[in-house]
């Protein structure tokens, strides 16, 4: 297999990398995603991750596919985390390895983008004085 | 039938899924949805999965179906 999907509590840069890395891959692209200490000048305590588990697993497998049949990459790992998350902390990692790199850099900039837009996963952003869930309302 | 809740619309309801009386489709289920709960109107998208797939208004929903409100997204 040339894909990886995976959603858990805590999730592993290297293990992504391991995953991806190979001796006809000459470049690999790694997207990391962390929690940001503020948003707007509001100070974040923690961010709360929930997901539709099964259907999200199954959007990151086709955003993987998608990269993987036309985007000239070899291999790919898409990892996401649920639960509680504080600043500094990893909730998203994405490996792309290619021949070369160009190909590379897209698929995973496209693979960051769309997750964001297509996988049920749902952040609730909690401030020192109240939470919100993240781009609920206009 | 069963519809599982996630994230906001979870809130909303207060509860993580809710039986509705038997809708014909996508689009009769949303309007009993915001029948029940107003404030899922106020979201800025109101997405239906059946079966771990985004349907549109258009789809039928038959017993059986794994039926989930997807308010608007925000992994990664």
């Amino acid at each position: 297999m040339n894909v990886l999907v995976k959603i858990a509590a805590d999730i592993n840069v290297q293990e992504a990398l391991n995953f991806v890395e190979s001796p006809d891959c000459g470049g690999v692209v790694l997207f990391v995603g962390n929690v940001r200490n503020e948003t707007q000048g509001r100070k974040v305590v923690k961010l709360f991750f929930e997901c539709y588990e099964p259907m999200a697993i199954a959007e990151m497998e086709k955003i993987a596919q998608h990269t993987i049949a036309t985007m000239g990459i070899s291999r790919i790992a898409i990892l996401h985390i649920t639960g509680e998350k504080f600043p500094g902390e990893t909730v998203v990692v994405i490996a792309a390895a290619a021949p070369h790199r160009g190909v590379a850099f897209e698929a995973c900039e496209y693979a960051i983008d769309t997750l964001k837009q297509t996988v049920p996963i749902w952040k609730k952003e909690f401030f020192e004085d109240g939470a919100i869930w993240v781009a609920a309302h206009p | 039938m069963r519809v599982l809740l996630f994230g906001i619309a979870k809130d909303i309801a207060g509860t993580p899924a809710i039986t509705t009386t038997a809708v014909a489709d996508v689009a009769a289920l949303k309007e009993w949805l915001y029948t029940q709960y107003p404030a899922l109107r106020q979201l800025r998208s109101l997405m239906i999965a059946v079966n771990k797939v985004y349907a549109n208004d258009e789809q039928s929903l038959l017993p059986g179906d794994e039926i989930a409100v997807i308010p608007p997204v925000s992994g990664g």
